[in-house]
């Protein structure tokens, strides 16, 4: 089964992909803050992990670049999910090793999962 | 402070890009032109003063006079200004932070409303799914109007971004005709496109010209009142692509056509029974199409429809 981090602090939005990664069959780790996504990043060793910007601790962009610099976690595909839409922060997150910039408030939850099964090549 | 930092604090146009306010209205960029209008003075005021004055001490109090009364010229000047580049600044942010704040429980709401609508994991009644719908279509209006606010706050403070590449006009049309297909069926109006074969492609932002027709398609389906058609045409007319959009909806009442394009303005004949609608489509609309080289233009009679239409420079 594939492994999914979910970096997000709203345990709201966590909930919700719990549900529907596991209907989709997929196995979902959660990280409230951006030091247990790297913490969990290393030793879980997930498929794919999808990564919110605004964070406690660690904020996003730097929790991006500690895990491309990371050879352990270097070669995860990221997905950055955000409401965040400030002048120049696509170009930042793929300059920095993002995958794709989704903005959450442009997708269904249909879109979305779309999106994670293509990065996941399934 | 590192040789980098200091290049970067004398590069005075990124240090202007920050506020979001053109060359001449930022402070580090009048600083340094009054700098030189002020040491240019002084210089010019010390050669005249040495040719027409005997004594030098006249000549320097001449030229400290000349350089005092600049520098405090200067020094009001550039501190209105800096007051004005600090208050776009923080509009920016301000509007950039409370639209994400906004943003996010809406996200929240929306997916945990669709997981529930799916009814994979329970059993949604009808009544409930009615209700749910109505859920979802004002989490999906309040999601909107932050959208358009949050582009029209970029086009006021000139940080709007256009990326552009070559696109198939007609085929954004296509795609977008067919996804307004089920909302055209529900308010009886059946829209046809025409077009000739293998236009020309324009050099635009996708994303931005998709939202510019989805506003005039909406628009035209929307405000038709009974049954209806909406016409779309596309067609090349020499270095430019001409696309129009009439329909048979109420029109726009002769004393409102000049405010269409106005923020936050809405026609006196639609508001009574139309109370959805922010008002910015045809703002955006009108920013997006003469920013990427095109004019827009409409004609309408009241009771009897309009007919808006814009053009492009082909690529």
């Amino acid at each position: 089964m594939k492994k999914i981090l979910f970096i997000e602090d709203e345990s709201a939005l966590q909930k919700t992909f719990e549900e529907i990664l596991s209907q989709e069959g997929y196995k979902m780790i959660s990280a409230l803050d951006g030091e247990v996504g790297l913490k969990l990043a290393q030793t879980e060793k997930p498929d794919l992990i999808l990564l919110d910007l605004v964070l406690p601790k660690v904020h996003g962009f730097d929790v991006l670049k500690k895990l491309k610099e990371n050879q352990e976690t270097k070669e995860i595909p990221v997905i950055v999910l955000t409401n965040l839409e400030g002048i120049g922060d696509v170009e930042k997150a793929i300059e920095l090793g993002a995958t794709t910039y989704l903005v959450k408030a442009d997708y269904s939850l249909k879109e979305l999962v779309k999106k994670i099964k293509k990065a996941l090549g399934d | 402070m590192e040789l980098k930092e200091i290049l970067n604090q004398l590069n005075v146009v990124s240090q202007c890009r920050k506020y979001g306010l053109s060359l001449w209205q930022c402070p580090q960029f009048l600083f340094l032109l009054m700098g030189i209008i002020i040491i240019g003075s002084a210089i010019t005021a010390f050669l005249i003063g040495t040719r027409y004055v005997a004594d030098p001490q006249i000549v320097a109090l001449i030229v400290l006079v000349i350089s005092t009364i600049l520098l405090v010229i200067a020094f009001s000047i550039i501190h209105g200004f800096e007051r004005l580049a600090e208050a776009n600044r923080m509009k920016t942010e301000f509007i950039s932070i409370v639209s994400h704040q906004l943003r996010s429980p809406l996200s929240n709401l929306r997916w945990a409303l669709e997981l529930l609508m799916s009814g994979r994991n329970n059993l949604v009644s009808e009544k409930q799914l009615e209700y749910f719908t109505i859920f979802k279509e004002n989490i999906g209006r309040m999601q909107e109007l932050i959208k358009d606010l949050l582009i029209v706050s970029r086009i006021e403070t000139q940080t709007l971004v256009l990326k552009k590449k070559e696109v198939s006009l007609e085929d954004l049309i296509k795609e977008l005709i067919s996804e307004f297909e089920s909302f055209a069926k529900a308010c009886n109006v059946k829209v046809k496109f025409q077009a000739k074969e293998n236009l020309a492609k324009v050099f635009v932002d996708s994303s931005q010209i998709r939202q510019v027709v989805e506003n005039l398609l909406d628009n035209a389906i929307r405000y038709i009142k009974d049954e209806g058609e909406v016409k779309v045409k596309l067609e090349q007319k020499g270095r430019k692509l001409y696309f129009e959009i009439k329909d048979n909806g109420v029109g726009i009442p002769k004393e409102d056509q000049k405010y269409i394009f106005q923020k936050f303005f809405r026609a006196g004949n639609i508001m009574k029974y139309q109370t959805e609608g922010s008002g910015l489509g045809l703002y955006i609309t009108k920013f997006i199409i003469e920013k990427s080289g095109g004019k827009i233009g409409f004609s309408s009679q009241e009771g009897k429809g309009s007919t808006f239409w814009f053009t492009l420079p082909i690529s």
